[in-house]
């Protein structure tokens, strides 16, 4: 039951957005994030969602994909949407009922919060579902690399990284494993209260802590077996570098960051 | 000179004293070239021994050199490690990386081998195992055997000098440690590379030139597979299990039957029963 969940959400292709550089892809996607925050009307949402559909045609995913995203965070968006309808201020009444009181800013208001969250998880979605967890961790690595300098440890991080994808379906399927085991002898994991729940996982965590740190160490002995002493004077066996598409994304989101700004500027 | 040199090795984990430490004085050359397995009941030490051959622990006295260099020189431990490689006994626990070549790739990373000598490496290593169309699959979801090869693969690329197996069939089925063992037993063949096998499975020392027998942290028995596996009385003072083939014969031989004793394998057994049964 456990093993059907699949790490990260990324969807392989070979589109011009999959085959986009990852670190050029973190910062397009630092640029996308910048620019939700810089519009101020739907207008400019427009041209967002210009750009969202370019991109999602481009990369071949089908929209539905990139709908479902929306699904973890649906709650959030329409807390935002009603937060804000109810208590953000206008003057034009169109609702008032006790303390209840909607007015046409504020509907307008919470359309564009709510607008905006949507924006910004399509976008960065759009970076998970073409990305593979190794590229992107690896162009992290390499984006973050400056940081070196203020002591920031970039090579371990990417390495617990890359340690955590590879051993989260292993641990996995360890955990059904001993869930199997348990409910073999007895032990009952889906009913009773919240408390009786969390008491019945305390014999599924404890051997799967147990296990895990015996498998740390041994990964660590093996890894050492293996000459690993930590970033310095390691070298890597891909070669990032940046193409032609690379430059022309970039091209594209600087110049609708640009028309973005002019038209703020002129109106 | 033998590529490996142990001279009266004690190794004793911690709480141990020197009688009952887990290696006490052990002395044997690896020669370059050779399959060398050592076997022994749980315990014995021979998993403690392996590791003191790539300096994953350090002797508590006596000295392990590899090519004249002793595995407690710190400064020198990573040249001796590049020449010493190992794998383990969980194919799940040896594998960093999520993709199968970026694992292969892991050690010649360490090394700082620039990134197209790199490339090469992984790719060939992953042939000599017949694992290149796997290259970019996910370890997590190749079989116990695979993944093993994978691991030795990783190693491969390293172009060490002495491969060290630490019961590495130990945690595979039947079918899994039959692609390890041949797999490994081709490279040493036509690669000619230089074997230490550590492996509780009698069958698999058949393979070795030479066996060492551990016991209480003491070499008991040592010899060519043969010698040491038609002492029989040892293997079973020594809590072994003798090969069954090996055992077979010794029961025919009881009974009267003209078996030799050189008969290990099902197939030098079903063609000693072919011969006599041809005699009648």
């Amino acid at each position: 039951m456990l093993g059907d969940i699949t790490l990260g959400q990324f969807f392989p292709g070979d589109s011009p957005v999959h085959r986009v550089d990852p670190r050029m892809k973190l910062l397009l996607t630092a640029l996308y994030i910048c620019l939700t925050f810089l519009v101020k009307d739907f207008i400019g949402y427009g041209l967002l969602l210009a750009l969202l559909l370019f991109c999602t045609l481009l990369s071949g995913l089908k929209l539905k994909f990139m709908l479902r995203s929306l699904k973890p965070i649906l709650m959030i968006i329409l807390f935002t949407f009603f937060l804000n309808m109810f208590f953000a201020k206008g003057d034009r009444v169109l609702f008032a009922w006790r303390f209840i009181v909607i007015t046409e800013e504020s509907l307008y208001f919470a359309a564009f919060m709510a607008l905006r969250l949507v924006f910004l998880i399509l976008g960065t979605s759009l970076l998970t579902l073409t990305t593979s967890p190794i590229a992107l961790t690896d162009g992290l690595e390499r984006v973050l690399k400056p940081l070196k300098l203020v002591r920031f440890p970039v090579h371990e991080l990417s390495m617990m990284m890359t340690i955590a994808l590879r051993f989260i379906p292993t641990l996995l399927e360890e955990t059904d494993k001993i869930m199997k085991a348990q409910a073999a002898r007895g032990a009952d994991f889906d009913t009773g209260n919240l408390l009786q729940r969390a008491k019945a996982m305390v014999p599924l965590l404890v051997p799967l802590f147990i296990s895990a740190f015996r498998r740390a160490d041994e990964l660590a002995i093996a890894m050492e077996a293996r000459c690993y002493r930590g970033g310095e004077g390691r070298t890597r066996m891909k070669i990032l570098r940046l193409q032609a598409v690379d430059y022309l994304a970039l091209l594209l989101f600087l110049a609708l960051l640009a028309a973005e700004l002019l038209r703020q500027r002129l109106l | 000179m033998a590529l490996i040199d142990l001279s009266e090795v004690f190794f004793q984990y911690e709480g141990q004293t020197e009688e009952d430490g887990a290696v006490r004085g052990v002395s044997f050359g690896v020669n370059k070239g050779e399959w060398l397995s050592i076997i022994g009941h749980n315990g014995s030490g021979k998993s403690t021994l392996i590791k003191l051959l790539n300096g994953l622990y350090l002797p508590t006295s006596g000295e392990v050199k590899v090519e004249g260099i002793s595995s407690a020189a710190e400064d020198r431990i990573w040249e001796l490690r590049k020449k010493v490689g190992m794998i383990f006994q969980n194919p799940d626990n040896q594998l960093v990386a999520t993709v199968v070549e970026e694992d292969v790739a892991f050690g010649l990373e360490n090394l700082g081998v620039p990134p197209l000598e790199i490339q090469g490496r992984v790719k060939n290593a992953l042939e000599k195992v017949r694992m290149g169309e796997f290259a970019k699959h996910a370890p997590h979801h190749l079989s116990g055997g695979q993944k093993q090869r994978v691991a030795i693969a990783g190693i491969l690329a390293m172009e060490p000098e002495v491969l060290l197996m630490d019961e590495p069939t130990a945690m595979l089925d039947p079918s899994g440690r039959k692609e390890v063992l041949d797999t490994v037993l081709r490279l040493h063949e036509e690669q000619g590379i230089t074997v230490v096998h550590v492996t509780h499975f009698m069958e698999e020392a058949l393979a070795a030139d030479r066996v060492l027998c551990m016991d209480e942290g003491k070499i008991a028995l040592s010899g060519s597979p043969r010698e040491v596996f038609l002492n029989i009385g040892g293997l079973h003072a020594l809590g072994l299990e003798v090969p069954p083939m090996a055992e077979l014969s010794l029961r025919l031989r009881k009974k009267g039957l003209r078996i030799p004793e050189t008969v290990m394998s099902i197939e030098e057994m079903t063609e000693a029963l072919c011969q006599l049964k041809s005699a009648i």
